[in-house]
């Protein structure tokens, strides 16, 4: 409970601590899903393309 | 040298090179923050003056100087980008910006949260660090709006660059408004004359975080050079090639 409390600064100290891995998992999913997404597009773009020929 | 940069700046080369740096920049990463995390928040002992608010320094400081770190990057890659016309630079300005709004947000709230039982307030509208880093925030806000906003590549990775290399002035105020005006905000820790001041448990954690999150930013920033680097080439032919390859390369 001692480790939780922080001396009176738990809810300062694990709020941060809990922002910042919500904020760098969130970069990293979108990131994942930005890239996923663009390669999808021109994958369809590219095979329409390249069926249409 | 000439042909090794000269190779680097390669779209198709680039593209793979980041997908085969992705995994040694994240593995390291999710070590030094693992560690630095534990022993940030479980090994180092409280500040004799702050007691263990003084943990939140392990996000706060790395989220900091990567704000200014990949502000930097974009502006350097805007000036090659603008002096040598290398495409991938203002690829990797594009890249980095929407990272560097990420953990420059971040270093404004963390340090808004600890400096409400440090100094009493959330905020102080009159600190140059605070006011300094808000406009940080506002300068990556307005690069990606402009970027947005012109249709022409060629033109918008013209015009952000010179943004970018303006906004170099407000890296430098934020990095030395500590020494420069009285602020609320402490002054330089690490890299102050004579060492840093403090003890070798509180130390080696924060220089673990600090390295870290680096390696984190460049695994985020591979992955997101890749993703502009195929947008930006998806008319060309090797884009065509890979995509239509049997292997791929996602």
């Amino acid at each position: 409970m001692d480790t939780l409390a922080m001396g009176n600064y738990g809810v300062y100290v694990w709020s941060c601590f809990a922002l910042t891995l919500i904020v760098i998992v969130f970069s990293d999913w979108r990131a994942r899903a930005h890239h996923n997404q663009v390669y999808r597009d021109m994958e369809v773009r590219i095979k329409a393309l390249e069926d249409r020929q | 040298m000439w042909k090794f940069f000269h190779q680097l700046a390669s779209p198709p080369h680039f593209y793979r090179l980041a997908a085969t740096l992705m995994p040694w920049l994240a593995v390291p990463a999710l070590l030094l923050i693992a560690y630095g995390t534990y022993a940030g928040l479980f090994l180092a002992s409280p500040d004799y003056q702050q007691g263990d608010a003084f943990r939140i320094i392990y996000v706060h400081v790395p989220s900091a100087y990567l704000s200014m770190m990949a502000y930097m990057f974009m502006a350097i890659s805007g000036a090659i980008g603008l002096i040598w016309r290398l495409k991938l630079a203002h690829a990797v300005g594009a890249a980095a910006a929407p990272l560097g709004a990420a953990f420059t947000f971040l270093a404004l709230v963390t340090g808004s949260i600890w400096g409400r039982p440090m100094w009493g307030t959330w905020w102080e509208w009159g600190d140059p660090r605070l006011t300094s880093e808000l406009i940080l925030l506002f300068l990556y806000f307005g690069y990606m709006a402009l970027r947005s906003s012109i249709d022409d590549t060629a033109k918008a990775d013209k015009a952000c660059a010179v943004l970018a290399l303006v906004g170099v002035v407000n890296v430098v105020v934020v990095h030395y408004s500590v020494e420069w005006w009285s602020s609320l905000h402490q002054g330089q820790t690490l890299m102050k004359k004579g060492g840093p001041g403090m003890d070798a448990d509180m130390l080696y954690p924060l220089l673990a975080m600090i390295l870290g999150f680096t390696f984190l930013f460049g695994a985020l920033l591979a992955r997101r050079i890749r993703t502009e680097v195929l947008y930006r080439e998806r008319r060309t032919r090797w884009v065509r090639e890979m995509i239509l390859s049997p292997e791929g390369g996602r």
